[in-house]
This record gives C-alpha cells, structure tokens and sequence, in this order.
C-alpha cells in the first residue's frame, strides 16, 4: 500500500533522487561512534540541530500563550509557568535549550576547527557556520528580554548600550533593534519578538539549508 | 549531468523523462576504506539511541531546574545591577577592564570581540595550507586555545565577583496583598516610624516587604522594639515608641499579612 503510493507521486514527481540526497549516504568509519568511542565528537552538529528542532517546536507552543506587549508580557510568561498544563515543562525546554543549543555549536565549532575540517574545499561552509553562530547568538539575545522581568530589561539594557557604542553607524543600531533613541520599552519588546520568532529563525532555516546542501554535496570531511 | 540544456520533459512538465532520471544506486564510497555504514537506516537507528539518551539528561534539567522568573520589569528601579545570560558573561567581564571601559569602550565592545569574530569566520582563509592536524599547524590551534582560555578565565572572573545572593534579593517576584487600610493595625503601622521604610503597602523600600514574613506577632514586636543587629551591623535600628497595646494590635495585623 505504502509502496504503491510512493511508486504513484514518484512516477508524477520523481523523488527518488532527492531521497537519495537526502539520506542515501554511507557514514564512513572515522565519524562512526559504534566503531571509534572517541567519534562521539563528531556527534555535536547532529545534536545542535536536534537541539534547534526542539527549540523551534518549543517556541511554537510557547506563542501559543505569550503576548509581546509590556503590560501583558510577564503576566502571560507567568501564568504559563504556573497555570498551564504542561507550560513550565514547555518553557523550561526552551529555556535550558537555548543554553545547551550555545554549548553544542560551539563544541561543534572546536571539533571542525582542530580537524581542520574546514580547509579547501569546504571553506564556505564554514563561513555559513559562523553566521549560523551569529544567528543563535542574536536569537539568544533577543528571546532574553521577551520574559519582561527585571533581568531581562536590564541585561538588554546593557546590550543595547554596547550596540550603541559602534562608531558611526551605533545610534542608529540602536533606534533600529530599540524602536527609539532613548526609550527601552514597548517598542522594543514587540521588536525583539519579530526579530526573535520571525526575521532571526528565517535566516537560521535558509543558512541550515545552505549548510546541509553543501556537506551533502561535499561529504564529511576524511579522517585526519 | 542531466539537469539544464538539452534535457528531455514529459509534455509541458518539469518532470524528465525516464531515460534521464538518475538510477537508483548507492553511490560508491571507496574513497573512505574501513567499516562504512548506510546513513539510513543502520546509522540512523543507533544515531538516536545518542539522541533518546542526550534528550533524558535534557528533560531531567528542566524538571530538576524550572526556568527562572523574576519579577515584572520595572525601568525606574535604578538601583539593579544587570547581568547577561551565562553565555555572554565573558564578553561582559572584557568592558569592566580599564583598557576596554570609560574612553576605550570601544575597544572592549567592538574592536576585540570584532577581531575574534572576524577570525573565527575567516579561518579557512588564514590558514591555507594543507596541513589538518591540530600539531601541524600551531598558530592556529594556538589562537584557538587562548580563545578558550580568555573566555574561561573572563567567565569565571565574572561569576566570582558577581552578588549572587544580592542578585537572587533584587529580581525576586513582590508579592502584592490587599491590604486593609481601614484596619486598626495599619493605622498604627502608619503612624509609626515603620512606614517609613517599609512602604505605604508594607511592600518594603528601604528595609524589607512585611508581608508574608513567617514570623509570629511577638517575634514581629521584638524587632520592632530592639531593631535588627547581626554581626555588628544594624541592619534595622530600634523603632517603637508607642504603647504596649498598640504594638500588640500592629503586630497581629502584620504577622496575619500572607502571600496570596
């Protein structure tokens, strides 16, 4: 049954060759855990991206109860905490992900650096990691201040200032992330959530894309 | 290379025709020697036994560890002292060195970690020669490790002196209770010296928030009359001045104030 229906949209669609990029690939021995307990390094890419999976799907129920506006914002954070069936389990995954999704990339980052995975030819993949880092760097940022509680105003506060201290180009840095050149306040938050749930995760998927399609394409890296 | 010029479709339709679609054939792997394994599904079956196991330890820190919450933001409160998420305490502690703080803000704000950042995406072509192994080439695997040691160190620095326990004091949720004005207690409570430091609302300013204490009305009436001395520092000077009933009226009212 199951078959047939594959057979069907592949004779309209043909999707046996992007199946086959997709997952037909041999993992050779020198990243295989099962074979070299020592592997295991090479395991921190895979779960950055199981850990991001989680984040986006975590974050989508989350909207579900959050409101990004100053007089609502902390009111909604805390009755999901402590009212909602489940929310303090949902909040907390989002929570200690976005801090174990920082440790896992940046092991990843070492493991490529110290194989020196990222020389000729696959030099633009590192690239696109980097701004991959940059973009769960920005995400983390922006997702701190969406609690509205004290620690969030005053870490972004300080955030926001050193933003502001780029020469020439930091004032205005500034007015766009804060939505006003002196005021940190509900501007701000409804600009850090569309940063944070709409322009941050839009880049991060199409830089994911970029990054799978081009180890794909390459291959993993031999062994040293 | 089947795609682009010359390819043959199905009608109007980008689907090609038989001829060109690719054959169903693994690729060969020969260029990697050893113990290859199918990515699906064999590897794929053991790779999330790694996944189930990483996702336990996961799942017990968020039930071990709830995610903090502290209270509703309130931008005229000057007195707080920031901190950043964890992960970008190092880069924090970098601004509170004379070098990088005051006029050479910008040192410690853009150009250092502009520097470390710029290096990091350009590694690929800084360091250019075929060499991959760390000990072959020691400048890079040299600038790596004093990365790591500078953000350790800068880390730990800011942890050590930051006031955790004054930190926990100053983000903690104010507990808001109705409070009866009307009540014989708060009209002695408001005609004493106590409002004064301990709000109209009994919220706290200068000293704490009574509401919600755990005390009992004769612990609650020792402190109002002895004050508060631990370790040689007043904390809390003697205030009550008033008569023995009145004091036992405000004490009652206060110790009977709970957090909803």
């Amino acid at each position: 049954m199951l078959n047939k229906l594959y057979d069907w949209v592949d004779e309209r669609l043909d999707i046996t060759p992007i199946w086959r990029d997709i997952a037909d690939h041999e993992v050779p021995e020198h990243v295989n855990p099962a074979h070299h307990f020592s592997a295991f390094v090479y395991c921190f890419g895979g779960l950055t991206f199981f850990i991001t999976v989680i984040q986006i799907l975590s974050g989508m129920f989350l909207t579900m109860y959050y409101v990004p506006d100053i007089e609502n914002a902390w009111q909604s954070v805390y009755y999901l905490q402590n009212e909602v069936a489940f929310g303090e389990i949902v909040r907390g995954m989002h929570h200690w992900g976005a801090s174990l999704v920082v440790v896992m990339i940046f092991l990843h980052t070492l493991r490529v650096f110290f194989t020196g995975s990222y020389k000729k030819p696959r030099e633009l993949n590192w690239v696109v990691g980097v701004m991959l880092f940059g973009v769960i760097l920005g995400l983390s940022f922006t997702g701190y201040l969406l609690p509205w509680d004290m620690k969030a105003l005053f870490a972004t506060k300080v955030g926001i200032e050193i933003a502001a201290s780029v020469p020439v180009i930091g004032e205005t840095i500034k007015i766009l992330l804060a939505g006003d050149s002196t005021i940190l306040g509900a501007q701000t938050l409804t600009r850090f959530f569309a940063i944070h749930v709409f322009f941050l995760p839009a880049a991060l998927l199409g830089l994911l894309a970029a990054h799978f399609i081009m180890i794909r394409r390459q291959g993993i890296s031999g062994p040293l | 290379m089947h795609r682009g010029k010359g390819m043959k479709f199905v009608g109007d339709s980008r689907v090609p025709s038989k001829e060109f679609r690719k054959p169903n054939i693994p690729k060969d792997y020969s260029e990697y020697p050893g113990k290859t394994e199918a990515f699906w599904p064999n590897f794929l079956l053991k790779e999330w036994m790694i996944g189930s196991v990483f996702l336990i330890g996961y799942l017990l820190l968020t039930v071990a560890h709830p995610s903090p919450l502290e209270g509703q933001a309130d931008p005229t409160d000057t007195a707080y002292i920031p901190l950043p998420d964890w992960y970008f305490l190092f880069l924090y502690q970098l601004l509170k060195y004379e070098f990088a703080s005051g006029p050479f803000n910008v040192v410690g704000a853009i150009i250092i970690p502009g520097l470390a950042f710029g290096a990091l995406m350009l590694a690929p072509f800084l360091d250019r020669g075929p060499e991959r192994r760390p000990s072959k080439r020691p400048l890079p695997t040299g600038f790596m490790l004093l990365a790591i040691a500078s953000i350790v160190f800068l880390t730990w620095e800011s942890v050590a002196n930051h006031d955790w326990e004054a930190a926990a004091r100053q983000g903690e949720i104010t507990e808001e209770v109705e409070i009866d004005t009307a009540d014989p207690g708060y009209e002695i409570y408001s005609a004493a010296a106590c409002i004064s430091c301990h709000g109209d609302n009994l919220e706290g300013a200068v000293g704490p928030s009574l509401i919600g204490t755990g005390l009992s009305a004769e612990e609650i009436a020792e402190i109002a009359v002895n004050g508060i001395e631990a370790g040689g520092v007043q904390s809390m000077p003697p205030s009550w001045d008033g008569s023995e009933e009145d004091l036992q009226v405000m004490t009652e009212f206060i110790a009977g104030l709970e957090a909803e």
